[in-house]
């Protein structure tokens, strides 16, 4: 049904043709525009286009994944004990929140900010810290830890050694002034992330259950809110910008990047959370992410099955002339929009004066579905609010499986020629040193990790450990993030259960029983066949464990179009499980405590070489298939370890990851305690000893066993199913000796630790390139 | 006896104070608001870490004209007893309570690491024969590099207000100095944080001998009631 046209505004700029290149020039597509006109019931007005084009991209749409992400359980499957219910879901609001018991409960959430830290690595990295705690505060919670997920190029690259400092610097400035500690994370160095950097950032925060607020806007003639920082022109159309490829002109972009100001979120985190303590008064609460004041306002109208009325003069602005296009568009951070109880304005406005920020009546909640803005006394957008957010358009994208996974699954190590001695000798500490497996010291010392008090496990240990205070009780949130992009890229779908089952492992290694998940799935440009390939194939992985293990999905965020000169990244489907611990005895790291301690390997012999760093390191190879995953082996395996650290039988646990065996038993070695170890692996079949040593297979642990509780953890295993080895004993002494049925050799453990400890400093001291 | 513990917007080490005093040492604790006027008869004033009012320009240049800095002045000179733990250290350099700067670190980083430290023979109560010679406890910040002219530095060490040394320099501090007090010894700031050391699960538990040094330095009774 035509509608009215809206009267013109007098502003030229604003008043311009919609013709077919600004459709374009905005990412829309011809059929989108078509759609567009047809919901409006006429063509729609720049600011209008901007605003459908913001809402209708990748970022806030999941236009082309969300008949994938539809596969996501997101609830729990089974019975749930004392704890573990959802009680937000994945989609419903900014994050999702699990029940912990006690009437207490978490919220957390994972998202991207890769396009705008290959930009600007030191703001794009400090913003994306910002944007997530503002998802955890919006639901009620305050946030009480960050973890964070990277990957860049290799670190023999100016390039790239400028971005890693550049976002480690970042996310250092932003978290540490705001107050979160940032307990944990993964760093991952491979040339398919140069010029493309993965900057993914977790929040988690605590609250009660009558403590969760909905980002919806209801209650005809409610007044709406605008707190926090002023807007500018920074960040306009960083949703549209995330979702297109890197290119030359990116830099072109700079705009598009927003700039932090933590103390202001800081204050927000304070005063909002301050204002909804107050009973009553806050209806529904939205932060200004992606796409701004446009998103928060048609997504609080659209939750609500209600209409919103926004006066653009009301804006705190920073700058002069703007437009509403500008006002509309612009990611100025640290903003949030409250919906609050007719009549109790000045409640809301005492509590933004005490905390000297701005609270600034902007609109009003109405009943006719619609979102409309008004500037100067002029209507500049006019739309029904549902056609921004559910009825945007919905792709089934063309799949194909990608040429070269027929040659890397195709490949075996027949032709290589195994390890001797001194190459087995030379191994160790090259694969140690090597970045991906480093101690990532130079990272997290730059981060606080532990304001807030809470840290129970530091980072460098297999999972962080963080204490809750729920009421007078306290319990402790184990949280690990994982994802090797190199098994992703040479099996998507075996890769994204990788992901997940190494997770869970890391989640249970720590002593805690797994409760969620969170996604952030980076991938290359959906448009092109070979990259949703490998998005569908781990979606379907991830969905396929979760599944299994039953850990439903609370949400998390897309980022596609990760691609630069050099092609699509590797596909990173990045996991973040988060465990529980409900006794503080519990609480397991991966350091070996005594000597005389029995070293236990559990899950059987490592014998798969595909996708290892070492093919990698030593051979130039990125090949073979994926470790083979056996989720029902995996899940005795897990359940068998949770049982027998809940007996108090386990020292310590680590679970075989990048670098394999013999770099998961020098690891263990470097805790506070000077130890050593005596491994002797004569007894398992190997057909390689290459494989054996550093072949990543997966479902194996290494656990740290007090000699009188050995015996019984063996047989304990063997009635479980779970295989289990005896291969040596913690030492005193600093020497790490090995046997094997065709080689010894013996390690100096401060020389390795040395060279795990020191290799990224090392690097680092080299310069950066601007 | 009853702790204050003040509240600068930005302030974020402010939990961790609260229940150093609170939970760690079981004494009361409340928290006080940078526009408060008056502190309300507190027996210690502690200024906890973190960021107040941003530190976008000097670290504490803009909280030590607070509302609630003029109640801290009275009280300091009235002989009672002021502690500032990283950012609330930097305050009270700034506020002039504590002679000295903090400037950025050497290396130009942000630092969050554990420090060995040692303890320097400064009040009866913050000795090594009551501490013991070294202790442990973390670091956390960006500008924690400690600077005096010769003079000042000479009448410190004259007048033994060390309270800490690092063993190994983090971050550039003159004679590695961690902590300090004033010439009365009512006046108490340091870097690292008693405050992220006291609980079980902590790689230490020494910041409840450092509280209860700096308590005792002013109430040596406390010793006994706390121990």
């Amino acid at each position: 049904m035509p509608a009215a046209p809206l009267p013109p505004n007098p502003d030229p700029v604003l008043n311009q043709p919609i013709t077919p290149e600004l459709v374009k020039k905005h990412g829309v597509l011809p059929e989108e525009y078509a759609a567009i006109v047809e919901a409006l019931g006429r063509p729609p007005t720049l600011t209008e286009l901007g605003i459908f084009s913001v809402m209708w991209s990748e970022h806030c749409s999941y236009k082309n994944t969300r008949p994938l992400l539809k596969g996501f359980p997101t609830e729990k499957l089974g019975p749930t004990a004392d704890f573990g219910r959802v009680l937000v879901k994945a989609g419903e609001e900014n994050a999702g929140i699990i029940d912990v018991g006690e009437g207490w409960a978490i919220a957390f959430k994972i998202e991207s900010h890769n396009h705008p830290s290959a930009v600007e690595p030191f703001e794009g990295a400090a913003t994306g810290v910002g944007g997530i705690i503002r998802d955890i505060f919006t639901m009620g919670a305050r946030p009480v830890l960050l973890t964070n997920s990277l990957r860049f190029g290799e670190l023999s690259s100016p390039v790239t050694r400028r971005l890693f400092r550049g976002v480690v610097a970042g996310i250092a400035h932003y978290g540490n002034c705001v107050g979160v500690p940032t307990v944990g994370g993964d760093v991952y160095f491979d040339r398919s992330y140069e010029g493309n950097p993965l900057v993914n950032a977790l929040c988690l925060g605590t609250l009660r259950h009558d403590q969760i607020r909905r980002g919806a806007a209801t209650g005809t003639g409610n007044p709406v809110y605008y707190v926090g920082a002023a807007t500018g022109r920074d960040g306009l159309g960083g949703a549209a910008f995330a979702s297109k490829e890197l290119s030359e002109e990116s830099q072109a972009d700079r705009p598009a990047v927003q700039k932090g100001d933590p103390f202001m979120e800081k204050l927000l985190i304070e005063a909002c959370l301050e204002m909804m303590a107050v009973p009553g008064l806050v209806v529904g609460i939205q932060d200004m992410g992606a796409a701004g004041l446009t998103c928060s306002t048609c997504e609080t109208a659209s939750r609500g099955g209600t209409g919103i009325e926004i006066e653009l003069d009301r804006v705190p602005q920073r700058e002069t002339g703007m437009n509403s296009y500008e006002i509309m568009l612009s990611e100025s951070q640290e903003r949030m929009l409250v919906i609050v109880q007719k009549g109790r304005e000045r409640e809301i406005e005492a509590v933004f004066a005490k905390w000297d920020l701005h609270a600034a009546l902007v609109g009003s909640v109405t009943d006719t579905g619609r979102m409309v803005v008004r500037q100067h006394g002029i209507t500049v957008a006019d739309i029904p609010a549902p056609a921004l957010t559910d009825q945007a358009p919905v792709y089934q994208r063309d799949a194909r499986e990608p040429a070269y996974l027929a040659v890397t699954r195709a490949w075996t190590p027949a032709g290589l020629p195994d390890l001797d001695a001194a190459g087995l000798r030379d191994a160790l500490p090259r694969l140690l040193a090597h970045p991906t497996i480093a101690s990532k010291r130079w990272v997290y010392r730059q981060y606080d990790h532990i304001v807030q008090h809470g840290t129970a496990v530091e980072p460098g240990s297999d999972a962080a450990v963080v204490r809750l205070r729920l009421g007078d009780r306290e319990k402790f949130i184990a949280i690990a993030n994982d994802c090797n992009g190199r098994y992703c890229y040479l099996n998507p779908h075996r890769g994204a259960l990788i992901a997940m089952v190494e997770c869970l492992r890391n989640v249970v290694c720590s002593g805690a029983t797994p409760l969620a998940m969170t996604d952030n799935l980076n991938f290359g440009n959906p448009y092109k066949p070979e990259a949703f390939f490998a998005l569908k194939e781990c979606v379907r992985g991830l969905a396929e464990a979760c599944r299994f293990f039953d850990v439903p999905v609370v949400g998390g965020n897309v980022s596609l179009y990760n691609e630069s000169r050099e092609g699509a990244i590797d596909p990173t489907p990045t996991v973040a499980i988060v465990g529980l611990i409900e006794d503080e005895r519990h609480i397991t790291r991966q350091f070996a405590r005594a000597a005389g301690d029995r070293l236990i390997l559990l899950g059987g012999a490592p014998c798969e070489l595909g996708g290892s760093q070492f093919l990698g390191l030593f051979h130039g190879l990125k090949t073979g298939d994926a470790p083979a995953v056996d989720m029902p082996a995996e899940k005795r395996l897990q359940d068998f370890l949770l049982a027998q650290i809940k007996a108090g039988a386990i020292a310590a646990a680590h679970d075989l990851s990048e670098g394999g065996l013999l770099v998961a038993a020098a690891e263990m070695l470097f805790g506070a305690a000077p130890l050593g170890a005596d491994i002797d692996l004569s007894a398992l079949a190997a057909p390689r000893l290459d494989a054996l040593l550093f072949g990543e297979s997966q479902g194996r642990v290494i656990v740290a066993v007090p000699p009188a509780r050995a015996a019984a953890a063996l047989a304990d295993a063997a009635s479980r199913g779970v295989p289990a080895a005896d291969i040596g004993a913690v030492a005193a002494g600093g020497t790490l000796s090995l046997r094997t049925g065709v080689a010894e050799a013996a390690w100096s453990v401060a020389e390795l630790r040395r060279a795990w400890e020191t290799a990224i400093e090392e690097a680092m001291k080299r310069p950066g390139l601007d | 006896m009853n702790i204050a513990v003040i509240q600068f917007p930005g302030s974020n080490g402010d939990q961790d104070t609260f229940h150093l005093f609170a939970s760690g040492l079981g004494l009361p604790t409340r928290y006080v608001w940078h526009k408060d006027a008056t502190l309300g008869g507190a027996d210690l004033v502690a200024l906890p870490g973190g960021f107040a009012h941003g530190d976008y320009l000097r670290c504490g240049a803009i909280a030590r004209f607070s509302p609630i800095m003029a109640a801290i002045r009275a009280h300091a000179a009235n002989g009672g007893l002021v502690y500032g733990i990283c950012n609330g250290f930097q305050i009270l350099c700034e506020a002039g309570l504590l002679p000295g700067a903090l400037i950025r670190n050497a290396c130009l980083e942000f630092r969050c690491v554990m420090c060995d430290l040692s303890v320097e023979p400064s009040t009866a109560a913050f000795s090594p024969a009551a501490l013991g010679p070294s202790i442990r406890l973390p670091i956390s910040h960006g500008e924690g590099n400690y600077r005096i002219d010769d003079a000042g530095l000479s009448r410190l060490e004259a007048n033994r207000q060390v309270l800490l040394r690092y063993a190994r320099n983090p971050n550039g501090s003159i004679g590695s100095i961690a902590g300090i007090r004033n010439e009365r010894g009512n006046v108490f700031g340091m870097m690292p944080h008693p405050d992220r050391a006291f609980e079980r699960f902590h790689a230490s538990r020494d910041g409840l001998a450092v509280a209860r040094a700096v308590l005792a330095s002013r109430f040596p009774e406390l010793e006994k009631r706390t121990a």
